[in-house]
């Protein structure tokens, strides 16, 4: 996300249970070859720390794939999913590229920052919640869309964004995917394909 | 119009199950050690008689593609990449695939892998699509605990591995070279070529990226046959193809058809139509967001293949089809792709860390008018600076929509700098 790392002292080792899971990942690289795992294990680590990665979280891992730090830190500054300062416990992505912006986004990107009271790339005061504007999500059919915890939140409209938020507030299980009648990618009113039983 | 006997991707809609014993009642991994025992040669012929054509965008034959991996090693291994880093704007048909349709995929994997003599297959999938790879993990456990890819994969005495490796949120990451660099677990920047993957890819080592839809249908093709496939179609632009339809229509949706249908009957069969009828359609981008935007009339008749829309000055692309109706502000719709490319250029060459930002920049002037006439050339100038000079296609990606704009809706532009004078002139 952002070019400077946030500066904190706490220290970052991975948990038992994840330091056996980086094993797995590294192991699926050709030997030598393990600083290929560096994504999966920033992406983990940063999910251990809180939806961020510090520079110890960075330097851990460069320490257990053997290479140096500044490599790393190139990975974790040149990809977007990685946070190189806080973010809310959650994380609200809103995809504002030309096919979700053809089908209103600029309506949800209005009721999330006025249900929230923050604008993008900011967090509720309560530290509960970040907003982050995302380009193509890669559901364009199925737009306008969000991503809150990777999972994705289609065919929004103001009123299921505002709600969306609300149960997010609340604690309650949202339910990922087309946010109206509709089957995932289908057309609405069921396929136009695939009805010929003897033949699927 | 294809019919349903025709269709690959009979779980598209996921209203299936998408597991294991499932996709072997819908036909996968079917005689896969059969095929495989078949060879090769076989298979890549095979291929290439279907005419396949890369379902990524470039549209580079892949049986041909597949010919160009090393027969007899010299001693580095051979692996197949599986380009799952799906982010061209409009597109998201192999998000589709992985998730309702993955055992495909696997089964493609097995079998590219093997025609190419590959030791495994890496699948990068964009971070992003987190529950999608969970799926995509789970059913490649069950292969593998089916004894249908790893050791003695499908009792044929060829070994295979697949894996799963999840991108990190960079649209340059479907560039193969830069994708390459990613799966070294490098910043994601294209890499020079020659040396082409086939002889220099991933550490080091022969390899070959195909895009998922490109190895999903391998199966199908080899078990119906490449004439089959073939018989699909258009000579050059053969077989089937899953089309994502965007935008201003009735009912967005992803559908599988025959190449070379007609973007008409394609988006009032299955997408119920433009919002307030065909004659309310301004424009379609017809292949994501990289290719040149086409006015209503050359929709009314073009066909959805690679050669029908390289003819009208644009392209299949990843066959994304972006409908914008006459309630659209086609210069802003424009501008928002510029600011993507500006946004997801990864900096490395001149042309395009400085050219997207700059081209981005005067379109947000232009969407308001706020410009002189002569700064419509000069955008097109630059943007034939940009255009084939870097090292990867993103700087033509950024170049082609706005091209496509001042070509079909120079009127647009202008009418909006005069009335911006004469508002000024007023005021």
């Amino acid at each position: 996300m952002s070019m400077a790392v946030k500066k904190t002292s706490e220290p970052f080792e991975f948990t038992k249970k994840n330091r056996e899971w980086a094993n797995g990942q590294i192991k699926k690289y050709p030997a030598g070859k393990q600083a290929s795992a560096v994504m999966p294990l920033l992406t983990r680590a940063q999910e251990q720390n809180g939806g961020w990665l510090s520079v110890p979280a960075i330097e851990h891992i460069a320490e257990l794939l053997e290479m140096p730090y500044i490599r790393a830190y190139e990975v974790a500054s040149f990809y977007t999913m990685y946070n190189l300062s806080s973010v809310g416990t959650h994380v609200i992505e809103i995809c504002t590229t030309t096919p979700c912006w053809l089908r209103g986004s600029d309506d949800i990107v209005a009721a999330a920052k006025d249900e929230l009271g923050i604008g993008f790339g900011e967090t509720t005061a309560d530290g509960e919640i970040t907003l982050l504007e995302v380009e193509c999500a890669g559901a364009c059919v199925n737009a306008p869309v969000c991503a809150i915890h990777h999972s994705y939140f289609e065919d929004l409209t103001p009123d299921a964004m505002r709600q969306l938020i609300r149960d997010l507030k609340a604690g309650k299980d949202l339910k990922p995917g087309p946010q109206i009648d509709r089957h995932t990618s289908a057309p609405v009113g069921g396929p136009t394909t695939l009805q010929d039983e003897g033949a699927v | 119009m294809l019919k349903d006997k025709d269709r690959i991707f009979t779980n598209l809609y996921g209203i299936h199950d998408w597991r294991l014993k499932a996709a072997q009642k819908r036909g996968d991994w079917d005689g896969t050690k059969d095929i495989l025992a078949k060879g090769q040669d076989w298979i890549i012929s095979e291929m290439k008689e279907s005419g396949l054509r890369g379902r990524g965008g470039a549209g580079f034959p892949t049986g041909l593609k597949w010919s160009f991996m090393p027969k007899e090693s010299d001693g580095r291994p051979s692996y197949l990449v599986v380009n799952a880093d799906e982010g061209e704007p409009g597109t998201c048909k192999d998000r589709d695939m992985m998730r309702h349709d993955p055992h495909k995929l696997v089964e493609g994997c097995l079998i590219a892998g093997f025609a190419m003599r590959a030791v495994a297959a890496y699948i990068y999938i964009r971070g992003e699509f987190r529950d999608e790879a969970d799926v995509l993990e789970a059913a490649i456990e069950e292969a593998y605990a089916a004894g249908l890819i790893g050791r003695n994969a499908c009792k044929s005495g060829y070994d295979f591995d697949v894996y799963v490796h999840r991108g990190a949120g960079a649209y340059i990451c479907g560039e193969e070279t830069a994708l390459i660099e990613s799966l070294e677990g490098k910043k994601g920047q294209p890499r020079l070529k020659p040396p082409f993957p086939a002889n220099v890819g991933v550490w080091g080592c022969p390899t070959t990226v195909n895009n998922v839809e490109s190895i999903a249908v391998a199966p199908t093709i080899l078990r119906r046959s490449g004439a089959w496939f073939a018989g699909l179609g258009r000579p050059n632009n053969t077989g089937t193809k899953v089309f994502c339809i965007s935008g201003h229509v009735e009912r967005p949706c992803n559908v599988e058809e025959e190449m070379g249908i007609p973007l008409k009957t394609l988006i009032e069969k299955h997408a119920g139509g433009v919002r307030g009828g065909w004659d309310n359609l301004l424009a379609i981008i017809p292949g994501g967001s990289s290719v040149p935007v086409l006015p209503k009339s050359t929709c009314d008749n073009v066909l959805m293949d690679f050669d029908s829309l390289r003819d009208v000055k644009s392209g299949l692309g990843t066959a994304a089809v972006i409908v914008m109706d006459k309630s659209t502000d086609i210069v802003r719709a424009i501008a928002r792709l510029s600011k993507f490319y500006k946004h997801e250029s990864c900096g490395q060459c001149t042309p395009c860390r400085e050219g997207t930002g700059w081209m981005w920049r005067v379109m947000e002037r232009l969407v308001e008018g706020r410009a002189e006439k002569e700064e419509i050339d000069m955008l097109l100038d630059v943007s034939y600076q940009v255009e084939g000079h870097t090292i990867c296609a993103l700087g033509d990606a950024a170049a082609w929509p706005i091209q496509g704009l001042i070509r079909h809706f120079r009127d647009e532009i202008e009418a909006r700098i005069d009335r911006h004078h004469d508002r000024q002139a007023a005021e």
